[in-house]
């Protein structure tokens, strides 16, 4: 689906004379492979390399080495750079910087709109992302109105109506409430789970990443660390020394561990706690 | 008592069809030297009343008291109060403009009309204070890293000497490293410079951790006004108002559901790990 190979991409700083005073390798050598139908987390703090990767994989920007595929498309080949921003969709931090149109329906109906579809079939598709997103009874309002995260499920929608096989997420919840984070969270597992698509969320919000299929950390444009969630928040201290949180119940049982209690490595949920502590064999484990 | 709210409300668009009371009759007394979280979800009234609390906004009734004087009385210099409560809004680096780091946060004291020599040694110190040495004064602040940007942002605002400084979402789309930066160092400016403050979040996780009174906001009224523990113990009620209470929270509250007695008033994970480890002997590992 998505096959990222050695990828490099430097950054340049140019001086007032237009020369090239700085060169800042923001992406180092990454390889990575995306299967149809996964839920993939990457993590890292601030300037680890995670957004200009992401913008890679539509097309917002080409390798300096390195190729990047998405569905069997090389996106330095220009005749098909809009086929491959149809296919990967992307959604960004902040929703105002996103919605365009003055009435929910118009802002979903401005990607189908653009690439030239007959209107009925727009207003098809319309209706079925908001209704995906849950949002189709506001679907007359103004986004003015909404609160954050309805602002973010209407940005999906908008990207849904494109029909893409891979929405590529950047912090989404960043800017939103506790009870806004869960509505584009649960947004994003409903698209994986009924509709097939493939995420790529990067977030900075571990409990987050429990339910990802595989999670990718990364660190100084490389990537540092992969696995399935268990498999990463079990490393605690290498998680910590990367300046990266685990799960508040992950570090509680990292903690009665080192106070000798022997519980196994790993721990994500509370049941998985509780299930330990209280001698019972869980299956996850 | 440095600020006094009584019975204070507020309509936005009074009279249209758009009528909101942001606040309904809130009443509060903000002392000297408290470490205050401020929550509520979007919409709940709470940046309404920080805006209040520094004289932006001016209630529709009731009155603000400051060391016992009326805010909005006919002889009071609103100016003095600005520079006494400090408010460092969301996502404060959007409001540097300045060339350098050291030029913008001179800025404010400028405006009070002290020497350029006073204002240079204020910013001097407020720049220590938020971490930032030497080698940053002559750097443009948009070359600077997301945390760093807000620790000038803030340093702004120190420069001004506030004895009261409110914070909107201080830790606002930053990693976790630069979160904890964040809150450590506002945490320190309470400790060590006896200044109040007044933590308006949205994570619970964090209030919990350092603050030593909680202010609940919901439909513009003040629902609750305690200790951390007493506002967590209403933890079904909060998540009633779109909240929650700290995870570990849930986390002890399942343990117990599950058969393991430990008690639920815990909000850190320190005391998590040391209340399981007091019931070692109802552990079967």
């Amino acid at each position: 689906m998505i096959s990222i190979r050695k990828l490099i991409h430097d950054y340049f700083r140019q001086d007032e004379d237009g020369n090239v005073s700085e060169k800042i390798r923001a992406v180092d050598g990454v390889d990575i492979e995306v299967n149809a139908g996964e839920f993939i987390v990457i993590l890292g703090h601030n300037g680890c390399g995670k957004s200009t990767l992401a913008k890679h994989i539509n097309a917002l920007l080409f390798p300096t080495e390195g190729e990047v595929w998405v569905e069997g498309m090389n996106t330095t080949n220009e005749d098909q750079i809009w086929d491959i921003r149809q296919r990967a969709g992307m959604i960004f931090q902040n929703p105002d910087n996103q919605i365009i149109a003055q009435v929910v329906e118009e802002d979903v109906g401005f990607g189908p709109e653009n690439i030239g579809l007959p209107t009925d079939k727009i207003w098809q598709r319309v209706e079925e992302s908001l209704k995906t997103v849950g949002m189709y009874e506001y679907r007359k309002k103004s986004p003015n109105r909404l609160s954050g995260g309805q602002k973010q499920r209407v940005c999906i929608a908008g990207v849904m109506a494109m029909h893409p096989k891979c929405i590529i997420m950047d912090e989404p919840t960043a800017m939103l409430d506790p009870s806004g984070r869960r509505e584009v969270i649960e947004a994003a597992r409903d698209l994986n789970k009924t509709e097939g698509i493939t995420i790529i969320l990067i977030t900075h919000y571990m409990e987050e990443a429990i339910q990802a299929d595989r999670i990718f950390v990364m660190d100084q444009g490389k990537v540092a660390m992969q696995g399935t969630p268990r498999e990463i928040f079990s490393r605690v201290e290498e998680m910590q020394a990367l300046h990266l949180d685990v799960p508040q119940v992950t570090l509680l049982a990292h903690s009665l561990r080192k106070q000798g209690i022997r519980i196994p490595k790993g721990i994500l949920t509370r049941e998985e706690l509780a299930d330990a502590l209280l001698g019972r064999r869980p299956a996850a484990l | 008592m440095s600020l006094t709210i009584e019975d204070i409300s507020y309509t936005y668009e009074t009279g249209t069809a758009m009528q909101v009371t942001a606040l309904d009759h809130v009443s509060v007394e903000i002392p000297d030297k408290q470490f205050i979280g401020l929550i509520g979800h979007t919409g709940s009234g709470k940046s309404t009343l920080v805006q209040m609390l520094n004289g932006l906004l001016k209630p529709t009734g009731g009155r603000i008291l400051y060391k016992g004087e009326d805010i909005h009385g006919e002889n009071f210099d609103r100016k003095k109060l600005r520079a006494k409560v400090g408010l460092v809004f969301q996502y404060p680096e959007h409001q540097l403009f300045e060339a350098d780091v050291l030029s913008d946060v001179m800025f404010g004291p400028r405006n009070l009309g002290l020497t350029e020599e006073e204002c240079r040694r204020r910013a001097h110190a407020a720049l220590r204070n938020v971490g930032m040495d030497k080698k940053f004064y002559e750097k443009s602040p948009f070359d600077l890293s997301g945390g760093e940007k807000r620790r000038v942002a803030i340093a702004g605002v120190l420069a001004m000497h506030p004895e009261i400084l409110i914070l909107d979402e201080p830790t606002a789309g930053l990693d976790p490293k630069g979160r904890d930066e964040i809150l450590g160092l506002i945490s320190e400016m309470n400790s060590r410079m006896d200044m109040t403050i007044i933590l308006v979040s949205h994570s619970m996780d964090d209030v919990a951790e350092y603050v030593d009174r909680i202010m609940v906001m919901n439909h513009g009224h003040l629902v609750y006004d305690d200790i951390p523990a007493k506002v967590f113990s209403h933890y079904q009620e909060l998540e009633g108002m779109g909240l929650s209470a700290p995870q570990v929270t849930y986390v002890m509250q399942y343990l117990r559901e599950q058969g393991l007695p430990v008690r639920t008033d815990i909000f850190t994970l320190e005391e998590a790990a040391a209340e399981i480890l007091a019931h070692r002997r109802d552990i079967h590992v």
